[in-house]
């Protein structure tokens, strides 16, 4: 008798638990693509740069940005690609001229540089590659929890995919909110790629962009913002 | 002799061709080949200036001197250069293959481009972009097999200048979503 209950208690437990998550994930995904209200002048802003092209239709975004608002701003590329970072921080440094605000260390205020372990490199067996994907986003739970980001801007290829699942996980759990905008690469003109397939079928994106009209017929929730490049 | 020589270096055009960091052997055979030579010296083009990258197929070099009076086409090739921009701004016609950012390069440096389609590439999406764009009239589009034909019956004329676009309607939207006021 007394085991049953227990049992029946423990039975409750868990259906409470799975409710409670259900609920928080509806709501989460209720809110996630909803226009904010943000009371702060200031948002930190992680960009991450997926390397090659897609780093240059990166830095054409940040280039336009209010750059005292989206402050502090982090930046991330792949391991394995070395040029990334360094055309960020030639932005960064360009910038801190521009303003004449001077030295050196600014610099390290308002903007940071880290690489992060790639998920999967070209022609990985796949038995390897859970093994990485899985060292992939505990890297990418590390960074996260490092910068708790406000704003994460992103694009292709897989870079930022560890980040961006990370990040809807702080949302589930309420660590922090942030807001995912994903940029389509332009090289996409009639499908998707995979990482932005995943990214707007399990609406993780709060805003998806397309560089293409056909690309906005075929994926109404997309908005159309014309060539980046 | 020297003034015609003089006269010839007055009407240099070059034609400059890009494979990017990867290599794409179909490409540089094909430019190597008799009929595409043919062609491009049909249509007045003086040199030839090959980026190979990781390629093993090595062309045919030739200098002036080594042919005879009427074949004037100079063939040169190289690997990799960090000044490849340099290459395209003084070239008069620009053969690339289809990543996207020689592409724009050469858009924005408004030179006369065809993009030639790697169809051994397993997730070909890159030949997506390169259509849409032959589509539009800003650039031909070719395979490694039609690149002679390309060349011959390409009316360079009809060529349409791109407008270079930027990332402001992308840094409106996000304003708009996070609540920041427009300015």
């Amino acid at each position: 008798m007394e085991g049953f209950h227990s049992q029946d208690s423990v039975a409750i437990l868990i259906g409470f638990l799975v409710l409670i998550v259900v609920i928080r994930l509806a709501y989460v995904l209720y809110w996630s693509g909803r226009p904010l209200r943000t009371l702060s002048q200031r948002v930190s802003t992680l960009i991450v740069l997926g390397s090659g092209g897609h780093t240059a239709e990166m830095l054409s975004i940040v280039n336009v940005l209010e750059k005292d608002r989206f402050v502090p701003r982090f930046y991330i590329a792949a391991g394995t690609d070395n040029m990334s970072l360094q055309k960020a921080r030639v932005l960064e440094e360009s910038l801190i001229q521009k303003e004449e605000i001077g030295n050196k260390k600014d610099i390290e205020k308002i903007a940071c540089f880290e690489q992060i372990y790639r998920s999967r490199e070209v022609g990985q067996s796949y038995l390897t590659s859970i093994y990485t994907t899985l060292v992939a986003i505990l890297h990418a739970l590390w960074l996260m929890l490092k910068f708790r980001p406000e704003v994460i801007i992103c694009n292709g290829p897989g870079t930022c995919i560890p980040i961006c699942l990370v990040a809807f996980i702080f949302k589930v759990v309420g660590i922090r909110w942030s807001s995912i905008f994903y940029i389509e690469s332009i090289a996409r003109v009639k499908r998707l790629s995979l990482s932005g397939l995943l990214l707007y079928k399990l609406h993780l994106a709060d805003q998806f962009y397309v560089q293409w009209p056909q690309l906005q017929r075929k994926y109404q929730r997309a908005h159309y913002v014309g060539c980046l490049m | 002799m020297t003034s015609g020589a003089v006269d010839r270096e007055k009407e240099k055009k070059v034609v400059f061709v890009t494979v990017g960091t990867t290599c794409f052997d179909a490409l540089v055979k094909s430019v190597d080949s008799r009929h595409v030579r043919n062609e491009l010296k049909k249509r007045g083009y003086t040199n030839l200036l090959i980026q190979m990258g990781r390629g093993s197929y090595i062309p045919r070099k030739s200098t002036m001197q080594s042919c005879g009076e009427d074949e004037s086409l100079v063939v040169d090739y190289f690997t990799f250069s960090p000044s490849i921009a340099d290459y395209m701004r003084s070239a008069s016609l620009i053969i690339s293959h289809a990543g996207s950012g020689s592409i724009f390069e050469t858009l924005r440096l408004r030179k006369p481009l065809i993009v030639v389609v790697n169809e051994d590439l397993m997730d070909n999406h890159q030949s997506e972009l390169a259509e849409e764009l032959a589509e539009r009239k800003h650039l031909f589009c070719a395979s490694p097999q039609t690149l002679g034909q390309t060349i011959q019956t390409m009316d360079l004329d009809s060529l349409l200048p791109f407008q270079s676009g930027d990332g402001l309607p992308v840094a409106k939207l996000i304003n708009k979503f996070l609540g920041f006021p427009a300015e």
